[in-house]
């Protein structure tokens, strides 16, 4: 006989599954207004509260609340709604458009347009974003043009990147848009190389860093926290939890009981958990973590609390593993919805305007899709040469790629 | 020798130098040259590297030139492609070729394949050195020869020298090249070279024509092989170590072989190689590695396609066998100048 119960493997499970409602009482939310906000050179130890706390600047009713306002003007808060608004814009026509079978795949950011717009808004040009498939409010912020984005997700010929990658996985040097890889996790601790080849140089710049809640499973998540901290990167590492990858809930990624910005904490980084569907607390955050890497004050680590509002790709049926409300649930709400009330509050916007500004950039959206359109796609065949397969592989062509060149006859 | 070589231009002082010196200099002359170049990897600053590598390098340049890194392949390898995609040109060290596994996903699925999936928005001049090779009771994981990870892949350049002047000379040519490449370290090379008989005392380099390093800078081209010994009657296509074993197996055979050092390995001096076996009719392939879908098995494939009607006996190699490397069975496991001399002897027998 032994006085022990036999052991149980622990597996989490999500409180809602297809037919039920999600209890999201484990997100653990702070009223807005109410955590504090330290000084940009607090000692990471020091932001412990904050890693298990939430920073919100909106409340229910659309006031700007609290230490962590960031007091824009009304231009900077009409151009976030914009931002946000193009972005969903383009997410809804380009899903359209893989529906019609123009495009092979697409993603959209659905519910979680305020991160990378009011993130972007609060860095410079010249700091380097290292994205996920998921951030394009990074380039969209930036003014990559929308014919580009979508000559590549058409793969036509005039896709800058030569229809060599799969759709959404952009590459903009010029807008410090990283390259964006299939292999998860991988970026993060390339910007924080890039961070320390900054501060090798004695620049100013410094790097963003994306990665999701799953995403932080992958062991280069720890290797990207390791080397922030011991090098004092001037890096933001930024964690987007949206509380699925694909059908898994965070619980599984390691969510459960604990949060992913605590994590920072325990690498020695200072860490912050934030609204993601707040726009202004994004932006106030994003600020004061530039703020801090630009001071040369090291590294931070966000992790913005949101909502996959969507499927995760287009080959996906989020309807199989989650309740198909589960976005009206989540208490964090709409960032665009959010934002719009309080300019309404404020007084500078009616629904008018925002019905007029989502015509206008519908149709900007349109105009820009036509003009990809006529450069061809995929399936039309009219894609960049094959000759164009063997390039870059290597600076120079290899012989034995020339071989092959010759082999395929092109 | 080569003082005088047009390669590396005006008459420059020449040393007398191990491969560790050899190395050690290439970094040094490097990192002169070039701002944008830094050296990092785990021991290699204050200590000098757990060879002696490094000595001295962060003194003189600096913490934030030459510095220490966490024991973390990957994350040594993810941020040095960061900082290509920032615009310097990092030399990297993973300990031992050993240990350069939890760094396969930052290697194949980012520094191999970043230029061409951004078309040249971005690149990744970076190299990544690391000891390999076996021959000093290193057992399982002091002695593995993973080449054929690196050859495999699309986009890397894979070179290893073999001597302290081609050692320098191609690691100075890497880190100018804008590929990234595996730069593979023969540890049993570094202090002298050897030919497989540790039965023997190992001379020092400074007893070799080829530890005659110019102080300054100079480069051996990539993709070229070079001839370590001419012959007539048999083409040997091998790299590292086993460059020695088979010159050793050559005299004690009496085999006219013609030795080809490969050193790049991918992509490789295909003209050079088939030259060679069209002359000669005959080919033996050697290495270290474990023989099954080794590099060799590539080898093999280009002079059959390359050279067949040339062919006077099926091509043969030697290699390590399909095992882990052993401890105690060394030189059973080790493809010494016995097992490479019988397999002269039976390709001429054919």
């Amino acid at each position: 006989m032994t006085d022990y119960a036999p052991l149980r493997l622990h597996v989490p499970e999500p409180t809602g599954r297809p037919g039920c409602k999600t209890d999201f009482s484990y997100l653990h939310l702070s009223p807005a207004g109410e955590v504090r906000k330290p000084a940009v050179d607090v000692e990471p130890a020091q932001t412990a509260d904050l890693a298990y706390s939430l920073v919100r600047v909106l409340d229910d009713q659309g006031n700007a609340l609290g230490p962590w306002d960031p007091q824009l003007s009304h231009e900077q808060l009409l151009r976030g709604l914009r931002l946000m608004l193009k972005t969903r814009i383009f997410d809804a026509r380009m899903l359209t458009a893989q529906r019609q079978k123009k495009m092979s795949f697409y993603m959209q950011c659905l519910g979680e347009e305020a991160i990378a717009t009011a993130h972007t808004m609060a860095l410079r040009d010249g700091d380097m974003c290292f994205p996920t498939y998921r951030q394009q409010g990074i380039l969209i912020t930036r003014d990559y043009p929308l014919k580009d984005m979508i000559c590549q997700l058409l793969s036509n010929e005039q896709d800058p990147l030569k229809g060599r990658q799969l759709p959404i996985m952009y590459s903009s040097r010029e807008k410090g848009f990283f390259s964006i890889s299939g292999n998860l996790a991988t970026q993060f601790i390339q910007a924080v190389g890039w961070g320390m080849a900054s501060a090798i140089k004695g620049d100013t710049k410094i790097a963003s860093a994306w990665i999701g809640d799953g995403a932080t499973a992958e062991s280069d998540f720890h290797t990207a926290l390791t080397f922030a901290h011991v090098y004092r990167a001037p890096v933001i590492l930024n964690v987007v939890n949206n509380q699925w990858a694909i059908s898994t809930f965070q619980a599984i990624a390691g969510g459960e009981g604990t949060t992913f910005a605590n994590r920072g904490v325990g690498c020695g980084i200072a860490s912050l958990r934030v609204d993601g569907n707040d726009f202004l607390a994004v932006y106030a955050a994003s600020q004061w973590a530039a703020e801090r890497a630009r001071r040369g004050h090291g590294p931070s680590l966000i992790e913005w609390v949101t909502y996959r509002a969507g499927p995760h790709s287009t080959s996906d049926d989020p309807s199989k593993y989650r309740p198909a409300d589960d976005w009206t649930n989540f208490p964090l709400g709409d960032p665009i919805g959010r934002l719009k009330q309080h300019l309404l509050a404020l007084g500078i916007w009616s629904d008018e305007q925002h019905e007029a500004l989502h015509k206008e950039l519908e149709a900007e959206v349109i105009a820009a899709q036509k003009e990809a359109e006529r450069h061809g796609s995929l399936v039309d065949g009219h894609v960049f040469s094959a000759a164009n397969l063997f390039d870059d592989v290597y600076k120079d062509l290899p012989e034995h790629l020339r071989r092959q060149r010759q082999e395929l006859g092109v | 020798m080569n003082a005088m070589n047009p390669q590396h231009g005006n008459a420059q002082a020449v040393t007398s130098m191990t491969m560790i010196q050899a190395l050690r200099s290439a970094m040094d002359v490097m990192l002169e040259r070039d701002d944008n170049v830094v050296v990092f990897g785990q021991d290699v600053g204050y200590f000098g590297g757990v060879f002696r590598c490094t000595e001295g390098l962060q003194k003189k340049y600096g913490t934030s030139r030459v510095f220490d890194a966490p024991i973390s392949e990957s994350g040594i390898i993810g941020a040095a492609v960061g900082m290509c995609a920032y615009g310097l040109r990092p030399v990297v060290e993973i300990q031992f070729a050993d240990y350069v596994y939890p760094a396969t996903d930052q290697l194949v699925s980012e520094a191999a394949r970043i230029r061409y999936r951004s078309v040249g928005d971005f690149v990744v001049p970076m190299v990544v050195r690391m000891p390999c090779g076996g021959g000093i009771y290193g057992g399982q994981t002091h002695s593995q020869s993973p080449e054929a990870m690196f050859t495999q892949v699309c986009g890397l350049r894979t070179v290893m020298p073999s001597n302290p002047y081609d050692a320098k000379g191609l690691l100075i040519a890497c880190i100018e090249n804008d590929d990234p490449v595996i730069f593979l370290e023969p540890k049993r090379l570094y202090n002298g070279p050897f030919d497989g008989h540790h039965d023997r005392p190992v001379t020092p380099w400074s007893k070799h024509p080829q530890s005659q390093v110019p102080e300054g800078y100079y480069r051996v081209p990539l993709d070229k092989a070079a001839i370590a010994r001419a012959g007539s009657e048999l083409t040997v296509l091998t790299y590292g170590t086993t460059v020695y074993v088979a010159q050793t197996a050559a005299e004690e055979t009496g085999i006219d072989a013609e030795i080809i050092d490969l050193r790049s390995l991918w992509p490789l001096d295909l003209d050079t190689i088939v030259e060679s076996v069209k002359k000669t009719g005959r080919c033996v392939i050697v290495h270290e590695a474990t023989r099954t879908c080794g590099y060799g098995a590539e080898l093999m494939s280009l002079v059959q396609e390359n050279c067949f009607h040339h062919l006077e006996a099926p091509i043969a190699r030697v290699t390590g066998w399909d095992t882990p490397y052993p401890h105690a069975q060394e030189w059973d496991y080790f493809p010494g100048p016995a097992r490479v001399g019988a397999a002269f002897k039976r390709a001429m027998e054919v």
